[in-house]
């Protein structure tokens, strides 16, 4: 029994974000012109699954209590690359898609190692990366074009056995490939560490900075994944600043409302997850309730703010002022 | 050992050379570089004409920064700054569609308006305590939003008011553009502020140790609500200056000085975790920023070369003298 109690003790916040997705999406489905079935739940899918892998991307990082504000951009450059590469045969397919994600890697790992080894503050390091994986997206599409391999495009934006999302599917497949085996590892396990306690983490002999290293590369990974799909659904390659901004503030709002701290340490990919999909369908149910489209970036502002203060309840428990200074 | 040393060297220097900050001195260094690159490129580089006029277009993101930095040396960031900017902008020019007393009033609504999304973002980090970083790009949001559902999407027909105009490119004292003089007094301002003033000492105190400003009496959560408060008025005030120099208000007209402000701070040796910094330094920071996107633009780079270089110059200089102590124990 008290076994039960700690389990649900640690995943309350993905809990509560289970929660609030689901809630979201009752009232959605139940204001669709169409009702519930399985191409409107694909569609909302599709469109949910790329904010989740960017979610996932930022919720490595959050939990080493740094922040990756270059996180959209990495996306737009993969998305941008994908646009070039994911071309031609199977063979030449598989490369493409393998340099994509290689790339996706990279840029999070030098992230990683300017703000680990360089020693540099993350919002400031990544900010500035951020502008150089814009600047190459630039490079690659100056103005939006490309194209994708439709076949694989078409597999993986349709849906398994009739009803099933293929790109769900897919998010499936990559948090147990990438996300179980992190953080059940030991590196993992330095991750969150190091976001709890920097020094007494050092201090046990976790090997902080590898797992920290290894949080950012795979959160460039996720961002790179991120980048394909969209490549998947648009068939084209398009280095929009404002869209790489909206992700990376998206991907924060949906970590926040997930259940991970900001301050590290705490949370579960899982939870930025239907943290991203509440997020998603949030902003959607403007639409099923016929509101004019200019108000969406005000009320998802407005959604964003609230679901932020919600952090500020933790002020109830303070029994002592000092604590408000952390 | 090599500490002791080090220390007696700086010992035996002249007295205003040990009160110097080494990054505002590399710094400046790097401004000299780049002015002696550049009249490679151009021979009309180091003209005083060419010189002011590099000077006019750093005081808009000069105003800008004056308000990062304040932030900044509390240990907080702004990153409302981008929306911040178009709203103050946005907003003048809508006050200014209102008669004459609507023109008459256009400067300070547009700074009203930056200084209301300043202390929403300061309440909820000070009262509700939430990391800076997140209510501020809720607060961004927020303002975006706002904006987006005022213009209907697209930019906004209204003109700036001839006094906008005025002060962002006439000139009342000979050769000497107003928007410089704007950015000395506002400077000014600040230097005072930070160095004289309670209020400013309490800054530096919160940036240094919060909970230890607290316990000395400091009512540290109005000092940081005021200023956000003033931090968001001064990104406004910088809308509004960019606002008389294109004559209109624009869209995205603030995603550019979001960056720029974070980095001419921070390259002005103002410590990213609070607590350390000179506004002399930001001054640095910002004539630095301004001169290499001109070298760029003058090298005619393309867009995306210019934010690839600019990344990199930031990566690289932070490295030289950015660099947090390692953490052992």
């Amino acid at each position: 029994m008290s076994e039960w109690r700690y389990w649900f003790a640690e995943q309350r916040g993905t809990l509560l974000a289970l929660g609030i997705f689901i809630l979201m999406f009752i009232v959605y489905t139940a204001n669709h012109p169409a009702g519930f079935n399985a191409n409107v739940v694909q569609t909302a899918s599709n469109k949910g699954v790329l904010l989740a892998f960017i979610a996932m991307a930022q919720t490595l990082v959050v939990i080493t209590a740094g922040i990756d504000l270059s996180v959209g951009m990495i996306f737009l450059l993969t998305n941008c690359l994908a646009s070039w590469i994911v071309v031609g045969n199977p063979f030449e397919t598989t490369l493409g898609v393998v340099g994509v994600l290689v790339v996706g890697a990279l840029c999070g790992a030098l992230n990683g190692a300017i703000v680990i080894y360089g020693r540099l503050q993350p919002i400031v390091a990544t900010i500035a990366t951020g502008a150089v994986y814009f600047g190459l997206a630039l490079l690659l599409r100056p103005t939006p074009g490309g194209s994708v391999n439709e076949d694989l495009a078409d597999a993986l934006t349709s849906k398994l056995f009739g009803f099933m999302p293929a790109s769900l599917m897919a998010l499936i497949v990559i948090v147990l490939v990438v996300w179980v085996p992190f953080s059940r590892s030991v590196y993992g396990r330095a991750a969150y560490a190091s976001g709890s306690s920097e020094v007494a983490a050092y201090m046990s002999g976790m090997p902080i900075k590898r797992g920290k290293f290894l949080a950012y590369t795979l959160g460039g990974l996720l961002a790179a994944i991120g980048g394909l799909f969209l490549t998947f659904f648009t068939y084209t390659g398009d280095a929009a600043y404002a869209s790489g901004n909206a992700y990376t503030l998206f991907s924060i709002a949906a970590v926040v409302l997930g259940g991970v701290s900001l301050y590290g340490g705490k949370g579960s990919a899982i939870g930025a997850i239907f943290g991203a999909f509440a997020f998603r369908t949030i902003g959607d149910l403007l639409f099923v309730f016929d509101f004019d489209a200019l108000w969406q970036p005000l009320f998802q502002g407005v959604v964003l703010l609230l679901a932020v203060s919600l952090g500020a309840f933790a002020l109830f428990r303070v029994r002592n002022r000092l604590e408000w200074f952390g | 050992m090599t500490d002791m040393t080090s220390v007696r060297f700086v010992d035996r220097m002249p007295k205003f050379m040990r009160r110097l900050d080494p990054a505002v001195t590399t710094a400046f260094a790097c401004i000299l570089l780049l002015l002696i690159v550049g009249s490679f490129y151009s021979t009309s580089f180091l003209s005083p004409e060419y010189l002011l006029q590099q000077l006019k277009v750093a005081s808009f993101l000069g105003v800008i920064a004056t308000g990062m930095m304040l932030v900044v040396l509390m240990g907080q960031i702004d990153l409302s700054v981008p929306w911040v900017v178009s709203t103050g902008a946005m907003m003048a020019c809508a006050a200014a569609a209102y008669g004459p007393i609507g023109a008459a009033l256009a400067i300070p609504f547009g700074v009203l308006c930056g200084v209301l999304i300043g202390l929403v973002s300061g309440f909820g980090v000070a009262y509700l305590r939430i990391p800076s970083m997140i209510v501020t790009l809720a607060t961004n949001a927020v303002a975006q939003g706002l904006m987006v559902v005022y213009t209907g999407g697209f930019s906004p027909q209204d003109s700036a008011t001839p006094a906008m105009r005025w002060l962002a490119t006439g000139a009342l004292i000979p050769a000497v553009p107003n928007a410089v003089v704007v950015w000395a007094l506002i400077g000014a301002a600040m230097v005072f502020i930070l160095t004289r003033t309670t209020f400013g000492r309490s800054v530096y105190a919160i940036g240094n140790r919060e909970r230890a400003a607290y316990l000395s009496g400091i009512d540290t959560r109005r000092v940081v609500l005021i200023a956000f408060a003033v931090a968001g008025g001064l990104s406004a005030f910088g809308g509004v200056l960019l606002a008389g120099y294109a004559s209109k208000a624009a869209q995205s007209m603030g995603d550019a000085y979001l960056l720029p402000a974070i980095a001419a701070v921070v390259l002005g040796g103002t410590s990213i975790l609070g607590g350390r910094g000179s506004y002399l330094g930001t001054v640095a920071g910002v004539i630095l920023i301004t001169l290499l996107q001109s070298i760029l633009s003058v090298m005619q780079m393309p867009e995306a070369g210019r934010q690839i270089t600019y990344g990199i110059v930031i990566v690289a200089m932070l490295l030289l003298y950015g660099r947090t102590p390692a953490s052992r124990g």
